[in-house]
């Protein structure tokens, strides 16, 4: 049986918390959300665009499944690894898109997963390492509606 | 929508150019007295991501279904107690080939059967055990996986003798226009091949990946079930799935895609 | 609803301080929430939200999944064998059905 730990029962109710102090309507609020969402995780810090590779394709085949890798240059030793990594997607009805955790034990910084894009919108990944500082990486990708019936 | 049937006449050739495209695409030649000189795949007409999910069978989901369909092919299932196993043994044996040859002439029933059908006739007649719906789980699990024991095989269906009257119906209905847009499969799929339908890139619609898994659905689609969705966006009514209809165009449809790799469980837009 | 078995591949075994790629992948529809039924009805969101891979206990990659990860969710990460033992891969959706599964690894002599 499963029960909640209490990391996960803290993570839920703020989860629960930031989507009721967001509204999610129109393209325009969604941004707001992601620019939000990537504030609180930088933390008071500015993100520096270096270290991340997010890699998407310029077009999407589908917008269903979209396949995104990223890779984040990082020694991985217990001096220097990259703690967490949030997705953050600006065009979606829910901006946030996934939060990854690494440790030392991880290797490499380096993950793949299939997203769901809306429509052309901007993918954001940032990386947080364990003395703080974060990075971070951007792309655009175009979502098309296909031909016959979608 | 505009679909310029101008130039029809000009796009009947063998060379496709992609927009975009980076590499020529990989095609064989077409059978004898078929309308194209080369015949290609869908997967050529995919972007290189697509592709890969295809080509890598942890990321191609299809595979959850072969899975599935591998513990299913082993259960005792019906009043009889038989598995598929009992009669076939292993697939990887006793199916190698069979797929790549469907749709097949069944002298008992006296018309053609595809696979669906035939893995319905075994549950039914040899199992005991009732029939899978269309277009259920079990039963486009275990058409991938049968079909998936003939991957990397040349497609190859028989279009003589008594399946020709078949052939003959299914290639009418394959240049039928049909519905208020009133197209036919060969509008999109013979004379604009390698165009843009909004932002679609029209392939030859061949069927060798089928049942394939299809990104917009995120799951595996059955041939008839695509036939229906094609009728659908025409705006006509489909016929319904394993009907003679679908079958004599699965049988058509197979032939101008013979010497084709079966490719199921493909990956597609 | 019949057993749920993910797909896992990951070498058999690895040299001290490999690093391996593992990749996996599951069933699952990724209900988002955003969809309507026939009727024009929601239909409510079933995802699965939570990842984890833990090596002989201890934590290697975790993943807080959203509505935007696609149907049948793929997750490919890494690892780094120092030692001989046993991947504990978990998936956990809305509804607090949990699957597991394991892996062992040896190291090269």
């Amino acid at each position: 049986m499963q029960t909640f730990t209490r990391r996960q029962s803290l993570a839920l109710a703020a989860a629960l918390a930031a989507g009721a102090a967001l509204p999610r309507a129109a393209l325009a609020d969604t941004k707001a959300e992601a620019a939000e969402l990537i504030k609180r995780f930088a933390d008071g810090k500015e993100p520096m665009k270096s270290t991340v590779t997010l890699d998407l394709p310029e077009i999407a085949e589908n917008g269903n499944t979209v396949p995104l890798s990223v890779k984040v240059a990082s020694p991985m030793t217990a001096q220097s690894y990259v703690t967490d990594l949030l997705i953050v997607a600006d065009g979606n009805p829910n901006a946030k898109t996934a939060a990854l955790k690494f440790s030392p034990l991880s290797g490499k910084a380096e993950a793949s997963l299939r997203i769901r894009l809306a429509q052309t919108q901007t993918v954001t990944a940032l990386a947080k390492m364990n003395d703080g500082s974060v990075y971070m990486d951007q792309k655009v990708v175009k979502v098309t509606i296909g031909g016959c019936g979608g | 929508m505009k679909l310029p049937f101008a130039i029809a006449a000009a796009l009947l050739c063998a060379s496709v150019v992609l927009a975009g495209a980076d590499e020529a695409l990989k095609g064989i030649p077409a059978p004898p007295g078929h309308v194209f000189k080369t015949i290609y795949s869908g997967y050529q007409f995919r972007t290189a991501k697509t592709r890969a999910l295809q080509d890598d069978d942890m990321q191609n989901p299809g595979f959850l279904a072969i899975d599935r369909a591998a513990d299913l092919w082993n259960k005792i299932d019906g009043a009889a107690g038989k598995s598929c196993a009992s009669c076939h043994g292993t697939a990887e044996d006793s199916m190698k080939g069979v797929g790549a040859k469907m749709p097949k002439w069944s002298a008992a029933l006296g018309k053609p059967v595809n696979l669906e059908q035939q893995i319905n006739i075994c549950r039914a007649n040899a199992m005991k055990a009732t029939p899978w719906p269309f277009k259920s789980q079990a039963l486009t699990d275990m058409t991938t996986f049968v079909r998936f024991q003939s991957r990397g095989m040349p497609v190859n269906v028989q279009i003589d003798g008594p399946m020709a009257p078949w052939f003959d119906k299914g290639k009418e209905l394959y240049y039928d226009r049909v519905g208020q847009l009133d197209l036919s499969c060969a509008s999109c799929h013979e004379t604009n091949v390698g165009l843009h339908m909004r932002a679609d890139l029209l392939s030859q619609g061949q069927s060798n990946g089928f049942p394939t898994y299809r990104l917009r659905d995120q799951r595996l689609i059955p041939l008839h079930e695509r036939f229906q969705g094609c009728m659908h966006d025409v705006r006509a009514v489909p016929y319904e799935p394993l009907s003679d209809e679908f079958l004599a165009l699965e049988i058509y449809l197979a032939w101008r895609g013979v010497g084709l790799p079966v490719e199921t469980p493909a990956v597609r837009n | 609803m019949a057993e749920n078995k993910p797909r896992i591949k990951l070498p058999k075994e690895a040299g001290k301080g490999e690093i391996v790629q593992i990749k996996t992948l599951i069933t699952h529809p990724m209900e988002s929430g955003q969809r309507k039924d026939a009727d024009g009805k929601p239909i409510p969101r079933k995802i699965i939200n939570r990842f984890v891979c833990e090596f002989n206990g201890k934590p290697v990659f975790e993943a807080d999944l959203e509505t935007a990860i696609s149907a049948n969710p793929y997750i490919e990460f890494f690892a780094k064998v120092e030692d001989e033992g046993t991947f504990t891969f978990t998936w956990v959706d809305d509804d607090n059905v949990v699957t597991t599964a394991q892996e062992h690894i040896a190291l090269k002599a």
